[in-house]
């Protein structure tokens, strides 16, 4: 995970484009300057960081549905629910699928677990938009490249 | 009124907030009811999961980006209602 960058996922472990579902694995860092207030002497991760890895790991997904000629940005979030506690070096693995593909949007699923137990769950819904620019889908796949989402198989 | 119009209706009353008397058929989505695009993706999708189809969003926001049609024509609440039996029939032949 680097927090710093706002990139929360290590790796996408399993990408089903025809099954519409996604497994990646988010490792929180030992230490990071938002543990220092998140809380003092009480370090957890927050919440919202939860929800990110989750929504990255819908996103990814749906970039890979749209042979990565497509961008996902989060619109709206419902039933987002955090069941435990999670702390600094814990490895998650999160869940993610796209129940509904609409015409410029869709809503996924995600759960997220510590050892087989789920900590975290939302349903998220995306704007999908073309890519900004020449350079973002260039950043895109580099970023791609570094979780282990097969760029090449991918693309369209 | 049509059934579909009601369920039409409904889905904004419940997705938006907005007292179901004031929805009517006349209405426009975005000038009368004042629902934004946020809001209206939230109702494309309880619309999309109610009728089994996919409204083609994309395909009306270019038409009218691109003069070929106007706002009036998806966005008022009667003649979504006939986009949506068009929508349903299309899957059904």
């Amino acid at each position: 995970m680097r927090l710093e960058y706002f990139q929360m996922i290590d790796r996408i472990v399993a990408l089903d484009v025809a099954g519409r579902t996604a497994r990646s694995i988010c490792t929180v860092p030992k230490t990071s300057t938002i543990f220092e207030g998140h809380f003092p002497s009480h370090p957890l991760m927050p919440g919202a960081l939860l929800l990110e890895c989750m929504a990255q790991t819908i996103g990814w997904l749906l970039i890979a549905m749209s042979g990565l000629n497509a961008m996902p940005f989060m619109a709206g979030v419902k039933d987002a629910k955090f069941r435990t506690a999670v702390f600094p070096g814990d490895e998650l693995e999160i869940e993610g699928s796209v129940y509904h593909e609409g015409s410029g949007y869709a809503v996924g699923d995600a759960k997220g677990r510590r050892a087989g137990k789920v900590v975290c769950e939302a349903r998220i819904m995306y704007t999908i938009v073309p890519f900004p620019s020449p350079e973002f889908r260039t950043a895109l796949f580099e970023w791609a490249e570094r979780i282990d989402v097969p760029v090449k198989e991918l693309v369209r | 009124m049509s059934a579909t119009f009601d369920k039409v209706a409904d889905i904004i009353a419940e997705t938006c907030d907005i007292p179901r008397d004031n929805i009517k058929p006349e209405s426009h989505a975005i000038n009368d009811l004042e629902i934004d695009s946020l809001d209206f993706l939230d109702i494309a999708f309880a619309i999309d999961k109610t009728f089994g189809i996919k409204l083609p969003l994309e395909q009306w926001t270019q038409e009218v980006n691109d003069g070929k049609a106007t706002t009036d024509q998806y966005f008022v609440l009667n003649n979504l209602s006939e986009q949506i039996d068009k929508l349903i029939a299309a899957k059904g032949a």
